[in-house]
């Protein structure tokens, strides 16, 4: 039975694949109903290709401001997020202190919750405190919620570093400046870096937190959600699509350079 | 591809991971200085808005007169035999949506991690992309792949499986939108990547000589699976369950763009309570219950499956 | 004293360390490394060799005790003050600079803005000119060791520290690194400090060898004199290997002592005995493997006299090849190594024959007796 043989052997190639297909078909969609010319309000149907969309990106009102707030919030919490975990990381890495144990509890705390759980407490605290709902909320909730995962990325980089190299430095003149920034930041940079990227997707589509917290401040996630109920316009397919296209460019582009290097050490 | 995978591998689920000593410096306030602002941020966005709300939640009166303490549990014991189905129903969903992706999640973790080749990087870029564009659009995308006259319903019609997911309760009627089904769908796509990462990360780092020591040792594949990949894979498969089950027995967005009434989660009534009815009291006493209940479902989980040290 | 230059000069003054759990890797030291050197710290892992390093160094500080060199004292300089530099044990290269800016590290730190020449010249005294541009990792073991010379020796320290600089390099490599390293010495003529776990590594490369045992120095000198003459039992056995008979004191004759050992007498020279020496006393007699002879019993009236000697019965037997080895029991000892050299084989010498050991006495070394007599084996060191 050659067939049942080639199957057993392939089942695995078999499941994977389809998995991947169930994970991509959305993305499909997307994709082609960014060309779809909708009859009503709601874009769910396939009724006739289009350009339209494509053509006026920001043709539905407020989609475009709701998408430069999203990408202002998403800049500044990776900012805050990536500069005060990556002190913590260094911290519990580098040192040892008194409630250490504890630090970390409250590190893996925020990974461990229910986003809805973080949303209601913290809209309780703002609403105790009379806080102004709105960016400045939303910031210090994406700040929040990502500093864990900055600490997480940089810690794992900077325990695989070997200590010797930053005595090789102190040895060879470096002062504990210099020390810092000629050997411990370029070494630790990719896990700082993974945590800042890891924030920025975070923050930028996050929407459970946002929406507790947002006031009356309206983010692109938050402008799809209203979109789900009122009409959604093509031209967050279209938005969608393209950020598909950005980020896999960009990942393929950093998989050129990253083999082009590869090449060179073998 | 090491960056590639380091950057989207979602981090480690690990409070007890065992650490070298680090030396100790000779600052002694080096480490309280980098700790204070990151930690204090911790303390008064995320610890203490957990305190308001136990306090909330044992509180009364109305948005009008304002509320205060009085330490009225009741509205504990109120909320809970109110909202219990909608609690059920949110462990079930998760628990299903869990099982799915590690069903579905395991097979392509194994074929990134053995059976790639060459294709490696790109299966990998496959698998983080879609996160770059909002879940929310991924998510609504489904209404179109699940919809009434589309092809799946069509095809599940006539192969008459929506007959037999009718008589479980699954689906109604000839839908599958709007229907428990349709919801842990969506929970199983939304959360999937966080299974496949960390079952990855783990199943890479199994040396790709102890199958070939296995098979030498007369094991079958499939028994070299159960009893050498499967078992080392374990780490991998407790962070996976956990980042999968813990966001969707949380979430409100699948239920409420892909189900109905009849499939709101815990998520959506203290959303509602929040937001909508302003019922502060009740909605603090939900999430509160939620909190504690994922919190005492994780602690059991990690302790049984053995693996304090979660990758 | 008139010393011409003795800013090379490495003092320790009752150094010592105790870390904060309790431990005490170095118990008070002291010890002088005179300028131009080539200096060994032995010892077996855990000794406090590289903790003795480390604080000259700087990158660890002294519980107890100054660190001089030459005149100036640099107990409480940090590192990057200090004219020492360090090759560190797995080198310790920087991963993101490539070998150049790896070299001219210590240069730039110090504000040199023409770096180029120097380094050119460096990368080309370790054959590494046409490696400049790479990577670390792109280089093999041995460039790397090479790498982690030049980026110390650049800044023409007053001081090298080697911390088992060769200890990841396969055999032949280390042993073509050590006359690379010992020549590199000699033409630039600072002093090098060498610690390492490798015996013979140490006599092979040093003038002077501190044999380190638990945080203290166990003996000072140079290679023949802790081989020839050990002053404790783990010199002894740790430094080649050593046979240790226990014997007892019985008369003082001018310059020699005599032992009873068994029912025989032993000789040994009085100036070669570290162990006091009363009438009645224990001693431990000691004798290297390669300086005694093997004669069948038959024979044994040939033996000249004044030779100590040995009755005894061999019980194993390998050919290596240069030499062949021996274990032979004898009534006062068992398992004595006997090494011989393969000039003249002699054919009776097989496994159960009964033999006579003979060796000169000045080859005789004597230890107190009061001392564990397998300090610094192998099998001490596997318990």
């Amino acid at each position: 039975m050659p067939f049942v043989n080639w199957l057993k052997r392939h089942l695995v190639v078999i499941a994977g694949t389809l998995t991947l297909a169930y994970l991509l078909l959305p993305n499909v969609i997307v994709t082609v109903f960014s060309f779809n010319k909708p009859k009503g309000r709601f874009n769910y149907e396939w009724q006739q290709f289009s350009l339209d969309a494509w053509k006026q990106p920001c043709g539905v009102a407020d989609m475009c401001g709701s998408l430069s707030i999203s990408l202002q919030i998403a800049v500044w919490a990776t900012v805050g997020a990536t500069i005060l975990g990556t002190m913590i990381a260094f911290a519990l890495v580098r040192y040892r202190f008194r409630a250490r144990g504890s630090v970390n509890s409250l590190i893996f705390l925020p990974m461990a919750m229910p986003e809805v759980v973080m949303a209601a407490s913290l809209l309780t605290l703002f609403l105790n405190m009379g806080a102004q709902l709105g960016f400045w909320t939303i910031l210090i909730a994406h700040i929040m919620f990502c500093l864990s995962f900055v600490v997480t990325a940089v810690k794992a980089r900077v325990m695989s570093m070997d200590p010797r190299l930053e005595e090789a430095a102190r040895d060879l003149y470096a002062g504990p400046v210099q020390t810092f920034l000629r050997v411990t930041l370029p070494i630790a940079a990719p896990g700082i870096a993974a945590g800042a990227l890891l924030s920025f997707a975070l923050s930028f589509d996050d929407f459970i937190i946002t929406n507790f917290n947002a006031g009356s401040t309206v983010t692109f996630p938050m402008f799809v959600w209203g979109s789900a109920q009122r009409g959604t316009p093509v031209q967050i397919n279209v938005i969608g699509t393209a950020m598909f296209l950005v980020a896999v460019l960009i990942t393929l582009f950093s998989m050129l350079v990253g083999n082009s290097r590869n090449k060179q050490r073998a | 591809m090491t960056t590639l995978t380091e950057a989207e591998a979602p981090p480690p689920l690990a409070p007890t991971a065992p650490e070298q000593k680090p030396p100790r410096k000779r600052g002694r306030f080096t480490p309280y200085w980098l700790l204070l602002p990151g930690i204090l941020w911790l303390i008064v966005f995320f610890a203490l808005p957990m305190i308001y709300q136990a306090s909330t939640s044992v509180q009364q009166g109305s948005l009008e007169q304002g509320y205060k303490v009085t330490w009225h549990f009741a509205t504990y014991w109120d909320a809970f035999s109110e909202y219990w189905p909608q609690f059920l129903r949110s462990v079930f969903y998760a628990a299903g949506a869990t099982v799915l992706c590690l069903l579905l999640g395991y097979p392509l973790a194994y074929l990134i991690a053995f059976r790639a080749g060459r294709w490696r990087n790109l299966i990998m870029v496959l698998v983080i992309a879609p996160f770059f564009t909002s879940f929310l659009i991924r998510t609504l995308a489904w209404k179109t792949i699940l919809a009434d006259n589309g092809p799946v319903v069509h095809v599940l019609n006539s192969l008459h499986v929506l007959d037999v997911t009718n008589w479980l309760g699954w689906t109604a009627g000839d839908r599958v939108l709007a229907t428990p089904l349709a919801v842990v769908c969506g929970l199983t796509y939304n959360f999937l990547p966080f299974m496949i990462l960390p079952l990855y990360t783990s199943l890479e780092r199994i040396d790709g000589r102890l199958h070939e020591a296995a098979g030498d040792l007369y094991a079958r594949p499939w028994t070299t699976f159960r009893k050498v990949t499967f078992p080392l894979s374990m780490p991998g498969v407790v962070s996976g369950t956990l980042l999968t089950f813990i966001p969707a027995a949380g979430d409100y967005v699948n239920s409420e763009l892909l189900g109905s009434t009849d499939t709101r989660m815990i998520g959506n009534v203290i959303q509602t309570q929040f937001l909508r009815i302003l019922d502060y009291p009740t909605a603090a006493a939900l999430s509160f219950i939620l909190m504690a209940a994922i919190l005492a479902m994780v602690t059991i989980y990690i302790r049984r499956s053995g693996t304090e040290d979660l990758v | 004293m008139t010393t011409p230059d003795n800013s090379g000069d490495v003092r320790l003054s009752g150094i010592s360390k105790t870390y904060d759990n309790g431990f005490t890797a170095v118990q008070p030291l002291d010890l002088t490394v005179p300028q131009g050197s080539f200096f060994a710290l032995l010892g077996a892992s855990g000794c406090g060799k590289t903790t003795t390093l480390r604080m000259i160094a700087g990158l660890e500080e002294p519980t107890t005790g100054t660190v001089h060199l030459g005149d100036q004292e640099v107990t409480n300089l940090p590192p990057y003050k200090r004219p020492v530099n360090t090759v560190f044990q797995s080198y310790a290269l920087f991963p993101h600079l490539d070998i150049f800016e790896n070299v001219a590290f210590g240069l730039r730190r110090r504000g040199m803005k023409s770096v180029k020449k120097q380094v050119e010249e460096m990368l080309e005294l370790v054959q590494l000119g046409e490696q400049a541009r790479k990577k670390p990792h792109q280089l093999s073991g041995g460039q790397q060791q090479r790498v982690a010379v030049a980026r110390a020796l650049i800044n023409h320290p007053k001081v090298l520290l080697l911390d088992e600089p060769l200890g990841a390099l396969d055999l032949k490599l280390r042993r073509q690194m050590q006359l690379e390293l010992k020549r590199i010495q000699t033409e630039v003529g600072i002093t090098f400090v060498h610690v390492t776990h490798d015996q013979e590594e140490a006599m092979t490369m040093a003038d002077t060898v501190a044999v380190m045992n638990a945080g203290r120095v166990e003996q000072l000198g140079s290679p023949t004199d802790l081989y020839e003459n050990p002053n404790t039992t783990f010199v002894a056995n740790f430094l080649g290997t050593s046979n240790l008979i226990e014997a007892e004191v019985d008369t003082k004759n001018g310059d020699d002592i005599v032992l009873k050992a068994g029912g025989g007498k032993l000789v040994l020279p009085k100036a070669r005995c570290a162990a006091p020496t009363t009438a009645g006393g224990k001693v431990l007699v000691g004798i290297r493997p390669e300086k005694i002879s093997l004669t069948h019993a038959d024979d044994a009236g040939d033996i000249p006299e004044g030779r100590n000697r040995l009755t005894g019965r061999i019980a194993d037997a390998s050919f290596i090849g240069v030499s062949t080895q021996y274990v032979i029991d004898s009534p006062v000892c068992d398992e004595l190594a006997v090494y011989v050299q393969n000039v003249e084989r002699d054919g009776r010498l097989v496994p159960g024959a009964d033999v006579v050991l003979h060796w000169s006495p000045a080859h005789t070394f004597g230890l107190d007796a009061a001392q564990d007599i397998d300090a610094g084996t192998e099998e001490e060191a596997a318990a």
